[in-house]
């Protein structure tokens, strides 16, 4: 006889997710829950709320690469679980690295015959790129010094203070004094006379920006390399250049391959590029590219054997995943020069056609360049009303992502809009975001029309109250403007606060 | 009339890939090509030679996660357009992050409160999370010195000399000085006792390492919080701790919980942790916990707000991808405490399945401890005829990546293979891998027997000369030839540059 026992109703694994206990209990925020749950729960929790981020297309704020051919996000799938450092287990990935170094080399005009293997490394970003450059020159002054027997404590580098904050790092992490050629109204990024000026004998480089974060201006790395050139004949100190190419790397050789500004220049000894900005690749990947192997210390390189074989290693990163690097030989493939124009021209196009429609508007002035990185920066000519910061408030509520901010010094009354045109920001987005700003500024228009209304009211309010006290003391009537303005600013003091923390 | 014209060939869009011209190209190497290809060719041609590379499952020397489940690679492939320091643009991502950090901190019993936000940060690695820490601990006592107006110039970390690469890197590049305590042959990890005599005023910090790279120890950082507890009383100088507990980190609390190891010890400052090891994610992340805000010196921590509101920053990348932190924090979730343990525990057991696969065979001895990161060192009782690389070599042909390495100073003589056991290595792997290794033993024993002959052939011939010409053994002449392929390949790959 079969005995038959009833299997017990453990009828949770039929529950469809959002019938599960799972979507009941709160989300585990400081403690790893006690528990595993079912994966598919999982999935859905950390799915749904992720849909409360921005939206990456629509960011306008970021120069980093938000869209890529489905082929392509294959190839990075299917090498997610490859350690980039294993060299050994790994060859091929290895050698698509050392490909993409010598085209990258060559892009910028390096002086490497035919066949020669250039010199430089993938990096996870500029930043590292820029810390790896800086080291080596560091390193390279200080051996200098130490055999002119003169000090070699006090290194510092020049720059413009519209620099992005790696060279601030840099600069602090690594012990180097940053000394900032200050911008001026209507001159945001450097200028290679004050820099040139600012060289003594303890700099290690002058760092150029090809592609200011601001607004997208090249600076002129020829006339920094005249001169510097000039200085160094006269004072022996060999004071070389470092090009900050992280924007501009992957756009001048296609738009503007007259001007020089490359290894064609002989002060320019290493060159960091953002594979993930116009090299059209996902975040996570720079690259940096020295002139020689004498520009590279050798003492800065490492080599390890406990993964199996000897492997020679100058990154500040270890281990990382391959997609990015794979994703970027297959741009190179895929599109080549002719590609990465193409894709260059109709940004350009597309931030013209931006610009104009935001010139039509008859309220802003045009602040970026139409030579440059194809951004738009855009500040009101009257902040007196309202400023930028409430236009990019606004905006969001139509799901655009426009950020505003100030100029360092010594420029920091003026505060800008920009928009950075990317690869897959067509004509048909230009256009709505125009009309969008238009709706933007009417409202900006007509609630001050209302403000002033209730203000007007309250200060009559106000006005009471003070009247009936006494000290002698003048009473300053607070304007329309004044009263929101600090709520404002008291909301956005608040929001700022619980930001705080470590990043 | 219509006229028409024949095409002699189809239009190229219709091609096949491998029927089309592209796949008969010679791929571009140092030059970027002048023109596009298809997309289908373009992934066809990058697809196909990476099919020569490793297969990452079968690459026993990595800790690092080589499978996730589908639902996270959904979420992977979902975020990688997302830049992670965005913080204003996508605070969820950034909210997560947040929550992990809270987790690691409270699984490493960091003194916090109920709902206190941990200090900590996450990394690329665990690379870029110890120079961050080094960096704390340096401008910690540098601003300590500079207070008391002592010389702040020759700072300097005392570790084993196990250590990961990564210290070395930070030392040179931080300009801080690395003061190794040397190993022994039957002591591979950092004795305690040594390291503290070593510490003087200039030492920013003592680094232990919980899962020591070459045999997967656990270094006792209790008996090293003890002794550098009684020299800091002697001495004041209040020389930290930080904890590298790379691999270790997601393993101990779970596995051996009553191990004191971390934040319960006070001189622990700082830990870091790969969420690309233990943590099952995949690479590309790591994490630094410290154990207060006023361990993480405030100079450090940068504030933008060119990307639209004030960001606080303190690492040393920037633009990175979001999608291996939200991976970690759907592990977390998705497994919890429990599930941890159960793949551990696996994971221990897969081990000792293996370990005791290999004792069998009675020609190995086994170099790593039962206790500490799951993974078996072993060494050959009898290497003279053939040597642990040898072995290495031949695992290849049957596909296994088992990599051979000598130890460091002062044990260099010590040789070792290392199989790592991951969540991914099952039982029935461990056993073929035996098999295999067995297999491999076989063949390498019949090897010497054949080039004996060969030699003594030749050697009987060349006596025609009066000059003694000297028999090279059998081993010589292996390694001899295997010296000179292997400078070769290195030649090969040393000629494509820095890493």
């Amino acid at each position: 006889m079969v005995i038959t026992t009833t299997i017990p109703d453990s009828g949770e694994h039929l529950d469809s997710t959002f019938a599960s206990r799972y979507v009941r209990t709160p989300v585990p925020k400081y403690k790893m829950p006690a528990n595993p749950i079912p994966k598919e729960a999982a999935y859905q929790i950390i799915n749904d709320e992720l849909m409360l981020d921005g939206t990456p297309r629509l960011n306008l704020a970021s120069f980093v690469t938000t869209w890529m051919e489905p082929e392509c996000e294959k190839l990075m799938m299917a090498s997610i679980n490859k350690n980039y450092v294993d060299m050994d287990e790994y060859p091929v990935t290895t050698e698509l690295q050392n490909r993409c170094v010598n085209m990258i080399a060559r892009l910028f005009n390096a002086p490497v015959g035919e066949t020669d293997t250039a010199v430089g490394v993938g990096t996870v970003g500029s930043s590292e790129a820029i810390m790896l450059a800086g080291l080596a020159f560091k390193r390279k002054w200080q051996s200098k010094r130490k055999l002119e027997g003169k000090p070699y404590d006090k290194p510092n580098i020049v720059t413009g203070a519209n620099v992005q904050v790696c060279w601030e790092k840099f600069a602090r992490y690594f012990e180097v004094d940053l000394k900032e050629v200050k911008l001026s109204e209507g001159y945001y990024v450097m200028d290679p006379v004050k820099a040139v000026e600012m060289v003594d004998e303890n700099t290690i480089c002058v760092a150029a920006i090809l592609g200011s974060t601001l607004t997208g201006e090249f600076e002129n790395v020829k006339l920094l390399n005249e001169l510097l050139t000039e200085k160094n004949k006269e004072t022996g100190w060999d004071t070389p250049i470092h090009v900050d190419a992280a924007s501009g790397g992957f756009i001048a050789p296609f738009i503007y391959p007259t001007l020089e500004w490359d290894f064609r220049l002989p002060l320019v000894k290493s060159i960091n590029a953002s594979g993930h900005k116009y090299g059209l690749v996902y975040p996570g990947v720079g690259w940096v590219v020295w002139r020689t192997k004498e520009d590279l210390p050798d003492d800065l390189v490492f080599h390890i054997n406990y993964l199996g074989s000897d492997q020679p290693t100058f990154t500040l990163n270890f281990s990382k995943g391959s997609s990015q690097i794979i994703a970027q030989y297959y741009q190179f493939v895929r599109l080549g020069f002719e590609g990465y124009k193409n894709v260059m021209e109709n940004c350009l196009e597309n931030a013209r056609a931006l610009k104009e429609g935001i010139e039509k508007t008859g309220l802003f002035n045009i602040v970026s360049k139409d030579v440059g990185v194809p951004l738009v920066a855009f500040s009101l000519k009257d902040s007196s009303k309202y400023d930028v910061f409430e236009i990019s408030g606004s905006l969001r509520k139509f799901g655009w992502i426009v950020p505003a901010y100030t100029m360092p010094p010594n420029a920091e009354h003026i505060a800008v809009l920009r928009v950075v045109i990317r690869e897959d920001f067509s004509r048909a987005l230009a256009e709505r975001l125009i009309s969008d700003i238009e709706k933007v500024m009417k409202e900006m228009e007509t609630h001050l029309i209302r403000v002033s209304t209730k203000t007007a009211h309250v200060t009559a309010t106000v006005d009471e109250t003070q009247d009936g006290d006494d000290g002698g003391k003048k009473h300053i009537k607070k304007s329309a403007r004044e009263t929101p303005e600090e709520i404002a600013t008291y909301w956005r003091q608040l929001v700022a606060r619980k930001k705080t923390g470590v990043c | 009339m219509v006229l028409s014209n024949t095409f002699s060939k189809s239009d190229e869009s219709i091609h096949s890939t491998f029927g089309s011209r592209y796949v008969r190209n010679a791929l571009p190497r140092f030059k970027m090509p002048e023109n596009s290809i298809p997309k289908e060719a373009a992934f066809q041609i990058i697809n196909d030679e990476l099919m020569l590379d490793g297969n990452p499952r079968l690459n026993l020397a990595s800790f690092v996660t080589t499978w996730m489940e589908p639902e996270c690679d959904k979420l992977i492939m979902a975020s990688v357009n997302k830049n992670y320091v965005d913080m204003d643009e996508y605070p969820v991502t950034t909210e997560l992050q947040n929550r992990c950090v809270n987790m690691i901190a409270h699984l490493f019993n960091a003194p916090l409160g109920e709902a206190e936000a941990a200090v900590g940060v996450g990394t690329v690695g665990s690379s870029e999370a110890i120079m961050l820490a080094g960096l704390a601990f340096k401008r910690k006592w540098q601003n300590k010195r500079k207070a008391e107006g002592k010389p702040y110039d020759k700072p300097n970390i005392v570790t084993g000399a196990n250590v990961q690469v990564c210290w070395e890197k930070f030392a040179r590049y931080f300009e801080v000085e690395l003061k190794e305590v040397k190993l022994r042959e039957d002591y591979l990890v950092m004795d305690p006792v040594k390291a503290v005599e070593m510490v003087d005023e200039n030492t920013i910090c003592v680094a232990a390492i919980l899962g020591s790279t070459l045999n997967g120890e656990f270094e006792d950082v209790k008996l090293l919080n003890d002794l550098l507890i009684e020299k800091n009383k002697q001495t004041g100088w209040d020389t930290p701790i930080h904890v590298d507990a790379a691999s270790g980190g997601f393993i101990a609390p779970f596995l051996y919980p009553e191990l004191e190891w971390d934040f319960r010890l006070p001189l622990v400052k700082s830990i870091n942790v790969s969420g690309h090891k233990y943590g099952l994610v995949y690479a590309g992340i790591g994490w630094v916990i410290w154990r207060s805000k006023e361990d993480l010196p405030e100079e450090l921590i940068f504030h933008i707000n060119y990307l639209g509101t004030d960001q606080p920053t303190f690492t040393l990348n920037f633009s990175k991808g979001s999608s291996q932190v939200i991976a970690q924090y759907y592990q977390l979730i998705r497994l919890g405490y429990e599930g941890y343990k159960n793949i551990m525990e696996n994971c221990r057991e897969n081990m000792l399945v293996l370990k005791a696969g290999l004792e069998k065979t009675g020609r190995f001895n086994i170099v790593s401890k039962d206790n500490g990161v799951p993974l078996v060192a072993f060494s050959l009782k009898n290497n003279s005829c053939h040597d642990e690389f040898e072995v290495s070599d031949y695992l290849r042909r049957f596909g296994w990546i088992v990599p051979a390495y000598t130890m460091p100073a002062d044990a260099q003589n010590v040789t070792v293979l290392r199989v790592v056991i991951r969540e991914d290595f099952s039982r029935t792997l461990a056993e073929r891998l035996v098999i295999d290794i067995q297999k491999v033993l076989h063949e390498l024993d019949t090897l010497p027997a054949k080039i004996t002959a060969k030699i003594a052939l030749n050697g009987e011939n060349a006596d025609k000369n009066v000059t003694v010409v000297t028999k090279k053994s059998a081993i010589e002449t292996q390694r001899e030839i295997t010296t000179v392929w292997r400078k070769f390949v290195m030649e090969k790959k040393k000629m494509n540059g820095v890493c």
